[in-house]
């Protein structure tokens, strides 16, 4: 396998979704590729620093203004001063 | 089928029952991420509040069918992408907005890893990190559409190939494609600005 081949196999390497045969092909050729190993860990770190990361918070405003909306909302629905919901047994 | 694995379940079944504040706790646990979900998909601030407001309104109102075939987070992110996606076609409805192109570049030749390094830190460290959490932010925005879609729902969100092809109205093999370049343009950029210079190697190795 070339280094070519293994970013195209790359995507089922990492989700774990690679034919045995290819994979072993791949193995191979990372154990000798010292840049095509850090290109596959850059990738792994990458998919779990977006997962971890959550890079926008939320407004301030927003989070008050969502609390309050559905505070009502429930009110309506359900009813009760404290929002309880009458729920028939 | 009932989830046992599921952190929310109780909070559920304590909402379901009429427990208000267990609604409000599952809404702090899960509204930051859904945001980050519909962000990530319309790239509007405003937008993506309006996109996570429907989702906590809808789930209001629907907490009776929830079945617990999929866990609540699960359930309330799929919610989220629809709305989102909604929002997005709306948007494309507009004539002011032109469509996706359909030659779709997916065919082009593969962007070659070009900096390669090693990370000076760990992902769950970076993640904490302000800075690095406004570059997560704009690598994904530079990303087009059709890329930064993909790799949100894929990797972010972790729906299947097959249903992000779905949600999305794409072949599989357009997803595989889409997220194989959105990962190698994100790991360009991100290994650019996290890389450790003194581990960095050339790309232009070449052997069997």
């Amino acid at each position: 396998m070339k280094c070519e081949e293994l970013l195209k196999a790359l995507n089922d390497y990492i989700d774990g979704d690679i034919d045995p045969a290819i994979c072993e092909g791949f193995e191979e050729h990372l154990a000798g590729c010292n840049p095509c190993q850090i290109v596959i860990d850059n990738i792994r770190q990458t998919i779990r620093l977006y997962r971890d990361g959550q890079p926008y918070d939320l407004p301030a405003e927003f989070h008050q203004r969502l609390r309050s909306m559905l505070r009502q909302r429930w009110q309506e629905k359900f009813g009760g001063p404290g929002g309880e919901r009458r729920v028939e047994s | 089928m009932t989830r046992i694995d599921d952190p929310d379940a109780e909070l559920v079944r304590r909402a379901k029952k009429g427990d208000f504040s267990a609604f409000e706790e599952l809404v702090a646990r899960h509204e930051r991420r859904l945001y980050n979900i519909a962000v990530g998909i319309v790239r509007h601030a405003q937008d993506a509040q309006e996109v996570v407001q429907t989702t906590f309104l809808s789930v209001l109102e629907h907490l009776d069918r929830f079945r617990e075939d999929a866990s609540f987070g699960t359930w309330i992110s799929r919610i989220a992408t629809n709305h989102a996606l909604k929002v997005l076609r709306q948007r494309r409805s507009r004539p002011t907005v032109p469509l996706e192109t359909q030659s779709n570049g997916d065919s082009a030749p593969l962007p070659h890893p070009d900096y390669i390094a090693r990370w000076r830190d760990n992902p769950e460290r970076l993640a904490q990190d302000r800075e690095t959490r406004r570059l997560l932010a704009e690598a994904l925005e530079e990303l087009d559409e059709k890329y930064r879609l993909v790799f949100v729902l894929r990797d972010i969100e972790q729906l299947s190939t097959r249903e992000t092809a779905e949600v999305l109205g794409i072949t599989e093999a357009n997803v595989k494609v889409r997220l194989l370049r959105a990962r190698l343009m994100l790991r360009e950029r991100l290994t650019r600005a996290l890389g450790d210079e003194a581990t960095r190697v050339s790309p232009g190795h070449d052997h069997a």
